[in-house]
Parts: C-alpha cells; sequence; structure tokens
C-alpha cells in the first residue's frame, strides 16, 4: 500500500508515492539518497538519524516517511550556505565536537533545533537539549563547547546585521 | 621582489605544524554529512545480505537446510560454512573460527548461513525458511562453570576450556613478603562491557565475475587482515581482493581483528555474482562483541612502612568467549601491564583466559590492562589508608626512574607520572580538600599507563612495522598515501601535521589518502595505539626523504652544495643574501628527468623494546614507549539513592609530546570518559547465553546529561624514539578512571567496592550492608 506524499525536503517540494511502512530514515537514504543522516541503532536509541521536522529535532527512525506529508524535513544535507559550514558546523569542525563523525550529523541537527528555539542556552540547558543524542568519542566536552562556540558566532553575526 | 618571486624571502620561514591544536582534515566532511561510511555506499543494484543466527549456545550441527530458501523468489544465494575453505583468527597461532559455524555452534547468536535478496523483507523471509537441525551439548556461562572437571570442551585441543594460562615469577617474590610490613589480599571483579562504537559493522562487497575478483568496503580498523583472512576463508588470491576503508564510525577495539560479517559479505558477492551490502542491526553489533571480557583478579600486595610495594601476586581470570580471537594477548596484557606502572621487582602472576559459550571478547581500548588497573590502584588505596599515607604519597614511593627497564624487561625511556601527580594534586586542590570533604563527597586518584605500539607484529611478515609514500607530482600539492586507518582518532591529521612540519609548509599543501589496499601501501591497522607513532615515524621518514630529493634538486639549480640549502618550506635558498627558489620553482626542477616522485618512509621498533624472554609470551606489552596518566574524581553521593554523581575529573596525560594539543584533548577526554561508562553503568548481561542488554537502553552509555566536566593536562616528556617527541595519547586515561572512583566512594562512605559496574543498587546494597553492620555492633556494646 503506497501513500502520496508531498513534503518539503531541504527547502525544495517533493511528491512521493511511499509504501505505508517506510521509516522516514530509509526515505531518506535509500530513496533520496541523502545518507549523510546515519543508522546507529535499532530504533530510538541513539539520536544518529536525527533531523527537523518542522523545525523540531526528531528521530528519522521512528518516523514514517508516509505521516510527513505536507510537512517541512531538513537534514544535514540542508545547512551549508554557498558551499560553506554553518555556525554549528563549524562549531563542531573546529572545537573538535566531531572525532569519529558518525553521531555528528544528529548532533548537528539537534544543536540547530536547540538554537532556534534557544539561541543563547546555558551548558545545563545544551545538555538537556542534546540529551536524546550519544556520542561514543568525546565525552561530550568538546560537543558542549562546539554548541557553545556556534551560539556565539551566531549572536555576533545578527550583532553585526 | 620580481614578478616570478611573489614570495618575500625575508618573511617567509618554514610553517609549524608540530605543537599547534589544529581541527582535523576530514572534519569538514564529517561536520557536513559527506563523509561516506560503509553502508552509505547506496549501489542502485546491491543486494541486501543478511545472516541467521543460532538459536542455541552449544550444538553439534547436524543439517542446515537451505533449499527452501534458495527456491524463494527474490534470493539469489544462500551460503553456510561449506562455502568457506579455511577458518579466521587475528592471532595466527589461533584461527579457529569459521565465517559461518561449521559442525558445531559455540555461542547464541553465531552465523549458520545467510542469504543474499533483492530486497530486505525476502532476505528475512528466507532466513525464516533454512531449517536448522542440532543436537545440544552442555553450556558454559561463567569461567567457572567452563573449567569444571569433566566439562565438554569447546575446542579439540583445550580439554579444561583454558584458551591459555600465563605465569611468571619475576624476582623473589616470598622473600618481598617477608619484607613487607604489611601484606594485603582483595578481590575485584569486572563485569564484561562492549565498545558500542556509534556506527554498526557494516560490509559491501563487489564481485566482478569477469576478472574473477573482489573489492570490499569494511567498516574495520585492520584493512590489512580483513585482507588476509578473505584470502584465507575463500580460498582467492590476494592480488584478486580490493580492501577499502572508507569512513569508520569509531572502533575502540571492537573491530582490531577481521569480522564475520565482511567475509560473509565476500562469500554471498561471489556466490551471486554481484554486490552484497550488509549493515548489522545494533543487537547483530552487540552479539559480534570483541568487547572486554569479564575478569575476577585476586590480588595479593605487600608494602613497607613507608609505602614501598615489596612483592604482588596477581591471580586473574577472563571470561574469553567462544573463540580464541585476541585473547591470548589480552591475557598477556593484564600481567605484563600489572605492576609494570611502577617500580616493582618481585612479582608473581598466574592468568587463565577460558573458553565459554557466550559471543567471543577482544581488544576493548586499553587492552588487558584495564581490569588489572583497578585492582592493582584500589588495593594500594586501601594499603596506604591503613599505614598512615597519603594516595598521592604512596605512589610517589613507587616510581620508576627513566631510562630503565621494568622488571619484565620493558623499555621505558621517557616517564612523565611524577609530573601528571604534581598537576593532578594540585590542579583538585588535594591536599586542601582530601578528607575533609562534606559528607557523602568524596576524592579519588589512580595512575595508568598503555603501550605506544606492540612492538612485535601479530603476523611477522619482514616487512618494517610501518609505510609511508609521499606523492609530489607537477602541481606541487603532496598527497600522502598511507594504510594506516583513520576511524575517528585523527591519525590522518597526525601525518599530515608530521609531513607539513618536516617540509615546513602549511597542512593546506598536502592531502592525504589513506586505507585502499589498490593505491596505499600495506599497514597493520589502527590498534595498540601503535598510528602516531609508528606511521607517525614513517611519515616523517617519507617526508624528510622528499626533502632531500628537494634540496638536492634546489642545490642543481642554484649551482651549490645541497648542504648549502636552507628550506624554508615555500623558498629554498642557498644563504640569507640568496632570492632563493619558490617551492614550485624546486618542484619543477626535482621532477626533471624523473617525473613524478614518490617517496618512501619506513619505521621499525628496536629490539630492547622487545620486551625480553623471561616468560614466554613476554614479547606482549614489549614498546617503543609507554604513555602514563593520573586522574582525580570527585563526586557527590545521594544517601537516599546511592546515585553517584561525577563532579568533576582532573586528568594528566603524558603522550610525550602534543603533535595535535586539540586532538590529544579530545583523546584523553573521550578516554576518561569512556572509563566512566564501565565504572558506573556498562555491563553485558545474558540469560542463559542470550544477550539480553543488546541496545543502547539496557546497555547504559552515559549520556551528555551525566557526563563530568573533564579538565584536562598535557604532560610532555619527549620520547627520544617518539616522532617528535610524541606517545599515546588514546587508552592510557580510561584505566585509572575505574580505581578513583571508587577510592573516592572510599573516600565518601568508607567503604570499598570491588564490583564494577558501581551501579546505585548495588552500591545501595552495600551501603545497607554497612548500616546492618554498624547497627548490630553498635547493639553488641551495648549489650556487653
Amino acid at each position: 500500500m503506497k501513500n502520496f506524499v508531498s513534503m518539503t525536503l531541504n527547502g525544495r517540494a517533493r511528491d512521493d508515492a511511499i509504501p505505508g511502512n517506510m521509516l522516514l530514515i530509509d526515505f531518506l537514504r535509500e530513496i533520496v539518497g541523502y545518507t549523510g543522516t546515519k543508522i546507529g541503532c535499532d530504533g530510538g536509541e541513539c539520536g544518529c538519524c536525527t533531523v527537523l521536522i518542522d523545525g523540531k529535532p526528531r528521530h528519522a527512525c521512528l518516523t514514517l516517511a508516509a505521516v510527513c506529508d505536507g510537512a517541512e524535513v531538513e537534514t544535514i544535507e540542508s545547512l551549508e550556505t554557498e558551499g560553506r559550514l554553518s555556525a554549528i558546523q563549524r562549531g563542531f569542525h573546529e572545537k573538535l565536537g566531531a572525532q569519529c563523525g558518525f553521531c555528528t550529523p544528529g548532533m548537528v541537527m539537534a544543536a540547530e533545533g536547540l538554537l532556534r528555539e534557544n539561541p543563547d542556552p546555558n551548558e545545563d540547558e545544551i545538555r538537556k537539549g542534546m540529551a536524546a543524542n550519544i556520542c561514543r568519542c568525546t565525552g561530550y566536552v568538546k560537543i558542549i563547547e562546539a554548541v557553545q562556540a556556534a551560539a556565539q558566532e551566531i549572536a555576533s553575526k545578527e550583532d553585526a546585521a | 621582489m620580481n614578478e616570478n618571486m611573489p614570495i618575500d624571502p625575508e618573511k617567509v620561514e618554514p610553517v609549524k605544524s608540530i605543537g599547534v591544536p589544529m581541527p582535523l582534515v576530514d572534519g569538514p566532511e564529517k561536520v557536513s554529512g559527506k563523509a561516506n561510511y560503509t553502508a552509505d555506499f547506496v549501489e542502485k543494484d546491491a543486494l541486501v545480505g543478511r545472516i541467521l543466527r543460532s538459536p542455541v549456545s552449544h550444538a553439534e550441527i547436524l543439517s542446515i537446510e537451505i533449499a527452501a530458501a534458495e527456491a524463494l523468489p527474490g534470493v539469489v544465494a544462500v551460503v553456510t560454512g561449506e562455502d568457506f575453505v579455511g577458518q579466521f583468527g587475528v592471532l595466527p597461532i589461533a584461527r579457529t573460527e569459521w565465517p559461518i559455524a561449521r559442525d558445531r555452534v559455540r555461542y547464541r547468536g553465531e552465523p549458520i548461513a545467510a542469504v543474499a535478496a533483492v530486497e530486505v523483507e525476502t532476505a528475512q523471509k528466507a532466513l525464516d525458511l533454512i531449517e536448522f537441525e542440532y543436537e545440544e551439548l552442555p553450556a558454559y556461562f561463567t569461567a567457572e562453570d567452563a573449567m569444571a572437571e569433566g566439562v565438554t570442551p569447546l575446542h579439540e585441543k583445550r580439554p579444561n576450556n583454558v584458551e591459555r594460562h600465563v605465569e611468571y615469577d619475576l624476582g623473589e617474590v616470598d622473600k618481598g613478603f617477608e619484607d613487607a610490613a604489611l601484606i594485603r589480599e582483595g578481590t575485584y571483579d569486572c563485569a564484561e562491557v562492549c565498545q558500542v562504537q556509534t556506527e554498526p559493522h557494516a560490509a559491501i562487497a563487489a564481485y566482478d565475475g569477469e576478472r574473477d575478483q573482489i573489492t570490499v568496503h569494511a567498516s574495520t580498523q585492520v584493512p590489512y587482515y580483513v585482507h588476509l583472512m578473505l584470502e584465507q576463508t575463500l580460498g582467492m588470491p590476494r592480488s584478486k581482493i580490493r580492501v577499502i576503508k572508507p569512513h569508520i564510525g569509531g572502533g575502540f577495539g571492537s573491530r582490531t581483528e577481521c569480522l564475520h560479517v565482511e567475509l560473509v559479505a565476500g562469500a554471498l558477492a561471489r556466490k551471486c555474482k554481484g554486490t552484497v551490502r550488509i549493515t548489522l542491526s545494533r543487537e547483530e553489533t552487540f552479539i559480534t562483541h570483541r568487547g572486554r571480557p569479564e575478569q575476577k583478579t585476586t590480588l595479593k600486595m605487600g608494602m613497607s612502612k613507608d609505602g614501598r610495594i615489596t612483592a604482588v601476586d596477581t591471580t586473574t581470570t577472563q571470561r574469553g568467549g567462544a573463540y580464541a580471537g585476541y585473547g591470548t594477548v589480552t591475557i598477556l596484557y593484564s600481567g605484563s601491564m600489572v605492576f609494570a606502572l611502577y617500580d616493582i621487582r618481585n612479582a608473581r602472576y598466574n592468568g587463565y583466559r577460558v573458553l565459554t559459550n557466550t559471543p567471543p571478547c577482544g581488544a576493548f581500548r586499553g587492552h588487558g590492562t584495564v581490569n588489572v588497573r583497578f585492582a592493582f590502584e584500589s588495593l594500594m588505596d586501601d594499603m596506604a589508608t591503613e599505614l598512615g599515607l597519603d594516595p598521592f604519597e604512596v605512589r610517589r614511593k613507587n616510581l620508576l626512574e627513566a631510562p630503565t627497564f621494568t622488571a619484565n624487561d620493558l623499555m621505558v625511556n621517557s616517564y612523565g607520572l611524577p609530573e601528571c601527580l604534581d598537576i593532578v594534586e594540585k590542579a583538585s586542590d588535594w591536599k586542601k580538600r582530601k578528607g575533609k570533604m562534606e559528607p557523602f563527597r568524596g576524592l579519588g586518584i589512580a595512575c595508568s599507563h598503555y603501550v605506544s605500539g606492540a612492538s612485535k607484529p601479530v603476523n611477522w611478515t619482514g616487512e618494517p612495522h610501518a609505510t609511508v609514500n609521499i606523492k609530489l607530482d607537477f602541481d606541487g600539492s603532496l598527497t600522502i598515501l598511507t594504510g594506516a586507518p583513520e576511524i575517528g582518532q585523527g591519525s590522518s591529521t597526525i601525518l599530515t601535521q608530521c609531513v607539513a612540519e618536516v617540509l615546513g609548509l602549511d597542512v593546506t599543501r598536502i592531502r592525504i589518502v589513506t586505507s585502499d589496499s589498490l593505491v596505499t601501501p600495506k599497514d597493520n591497522g589502527a590498534y595498540s595505539s601503535r598510528v602516531t607513532y609508528m606511521v607517525g615515524n614513517a611519515a616523517i621518514d617519507a617526508a624528510t626523504n622528499l626533502k632531500t630529493i628537494l634540496t638536492e634538486a634546489a642545490a642543481r639549480k642554484m649551482d651549490v652544495q645541497p648542504e648549502d640549502v636552507e628550506c624554508l618550506g615555500e623558498v629554498y635558498r642557498a644563504g640569507s643574501q640568496d632570492q632563493g627558489m619558490t617551492f614550485e620553482e624546486v618542484v619543477y626542477a626535482a621532477l626533471e628527468g624523473t617525473g613524478t616522485i614518490t617517496a618512501r618512509g619506513n619505521f621499525d621498533t628496536i629490539p630492547e623494546s622487545w620486551g625480553g624472554d623471561k616468560y614466554r609470551g613476554a614479547a606482549i606489552g614489549g614498546s617503543m614507549a609507554f604513555s602514563y596518566a593520573a586522574q582525580v574524581v570527585e563526586i557527590a553521593i545521594d544517601p537516599d539513592t546511592a546515585d553517584i554523581h561525577v563532579e568533576k575529573v582532573w586528568v594528566a596525560h603524558d603522550c610525550g609530546k602534543a603533535l595535535n594539543p586539540l586532538s590529544v584533548e579530545g583523546q584523553i577526554e573521550g578516554s576518561v570518559w569512556m572509563g566512566m561508562g564501565q565504572a558506573m553503568t556498562e555491563e553485558t548481561r545474558y540469560h542463559n547465553g542470550l544477550g539480553i542488554t543488546g541496545n543502547m537502553l539496557d546497555y547504559r552509555v552515559p549520556t551528555i546529561i551525566e557526563s563530568p566536566p573533564i579538565e584536562t593536562h598535557i604532560v610532555e616528556s619527549n620520547d627520544p624514539h617518539g616522532p617528535f617527541g610524541a606517545k599515546e595519547a588514546g587508552e592510557a586515561s580510561l584505566a585509572g578512571f575505574l580505581p578513583a572512583l571508587t577510592n573516592a566512594i572510599a573516600d565518601a562512605l568508607d567503604i570499598r567496592v570491588s564490583e564494577l559496574p558501581t551501579t546505585p543498587d548495588r552500591l545501595m546494597e552495600i551501603m545497607e550492608d554497612k548500616k546492618r553492620e554498624s547497627r548490630k555492633s553498635e547493639k553488641e556494646k551495648a549489650g556487653a
């Protein structure tokens, strides 16, 4: 049974016929070919597949693609502008918030969701905002620094504008 | 400045790369989602591979009927153990494992067949159609049961299921105990733990029927071993095999040996004459395991009044799982490293590596050293307390003095542990705070160490330990070609920095290609913290050789002697008044007559680092250098829930020289944190051999919520043989956390926790027992 689904994916409208039981993560990776979003567990454990659905961080592995009809979906592939890293991506790169990089797309999208909601989070709010995402390399120390650096960069750009 | 010379030689100087905090060279790909991991190579015509796993822990295989599965439309190939011609295993002395079980299954979840089909539903349906007939055998889930009298051996040549008994008796142990003012003994239990790297295992195999060649993408730390094992198990010439390691989502030792997944993908691809992708689930990744074994250690220590350790006697047993894997090496590491952190001359050891009907263990970060370190640093602390000595002082009493050899002939040329101790003592304000904390708060200290590469290779081939090539071509860019697997530890960045430093060039001139057997030199892999030390030295050697070629070319052009040429990175000149040549001009000069240049560099260990021969297996532990670490852990315990909150960790790590202080910090923080997971929450558990923690909710990896601030200090002892003085940075700081935590609990509650992990329910039970005891003794006092 296929569903006709119209969603906005990374700013582009698209229409797809999607099996009712297809997960958003499989749709993104196998059908669309956006492999930036990762699968690290068997469902809802690790947060590697975090994407934004209507601006909110969600597990793509716990979401049916069909329910995204009419929704705006954003993945890690959407963040760069003019071929340059976004402030959050730059924060993760420069502060070494990414080691192996496998949890990073999910982490970056969780941070994206957090900073849109709360542009100036304190450390505790960063921890709460990123709590659904597991990293096995960093001990989270530099992930917190990465998000802090990104928040500062965004704020300073907005001040300048 | 003329037009041909846009660079002002007055202002040119070699670019510094070493010691500079630098983001990873492959960071932009990782943060943008462009980095491709094995499962990301989505090929339109790839078939889905799935593995059928044993439902029993120990059984003779009577039959595996695959005809019905083969007949299912959409199924392209089904393989069993019969499709392989040889066994695999990382140690040449212990290749005992079939990629898919033959004759017998030895743990629940062991592969018994595999299917390639057009899509996942069909593959799953095909697995359900395979009929597995078996006759169950007695199964053993603890080391003790497996070693009992009259057991059924798991493997023919191991009648009592002991894979390896290691023993040594160094110095005069009995006399050492006679000389002691205090002798104490303790038993310490560590649960089995798993690496849980974020990327589940995956492999894609593409078979070219026209040429009888196979290309395998594998999520591995050891592409060369995968190459060897494909050759041996599939019976294909090694020249027909290509192994590529793309980006890897962490390793921590989980893929330090070839796994089933790569070999099964290879067999399926060959049988269906196509491309097969296998991505293991998280549960299957847990079953594949290769983690740290459950281990029981009984330690007896003698100490003089002033805290000198006079003798140590260690007995330790590891539940190794169903196959040898790295087991012999693990039990040897436990022995060679247990006392060698300190200056101890009298040491006895009995280590038992036991085969059990559980998934095979492997080489988890800190390989073999972590659980015995927990025992050692715990007992040392208790004895210091009993003798009224400060925990720092008792450690200082037993320090080595480099250069030296330990009692088991491990070569120590640099030893920054004294400085590590000084730093964390001061940073944590230990002297003012220790013993004066509020109730239910405590401070604990522990030390740890690790090798910088095993000095004797697993496979002895006569080749150097490491080989790096640098290609230089007409465009003036340099390409490092190395088999060294970048697995997230930052090795590609370190190698780039090493080459850049030698040539005085900016790192942006240099690109790196890693781990593709078609183009990169062979490398043994990312394990035993060997890459920075060994491959780093080879990279320096290659860059030095390239610099010689460039300097000679510049000398020819300038008509001077090579020794008169000064290399300033972007400019080569003869004397400070000389206009010099730009790097590009030197490159053109160098290419004249030869064309593209490939400079090679090698590294080899020296015999003094081979660990001697005082007992069988003494080479394991031998290394060119050891890293050292000390850490202080501060905790607060909730008296009602026994929940432990780690307030802060202060760690100092002697990495010889921080080639990249940013990534060194990242490695140390990650190690400390991983030690915290093992100490506090992580444990793989089984019910009659069935894994019951095969997900990241039941297997509790610490989240960002409970992860503490870690204050990292780098100590640079400048090892004489290390690349620019460097030693390993990514393993030593793990082990110290475990005993530092339990020493902090002892400080807070006067309770010795000797069983890990210290979950709140375990600690609560001990706290309740202690309350009962003290009430009882009060009553007795009142009665008397």
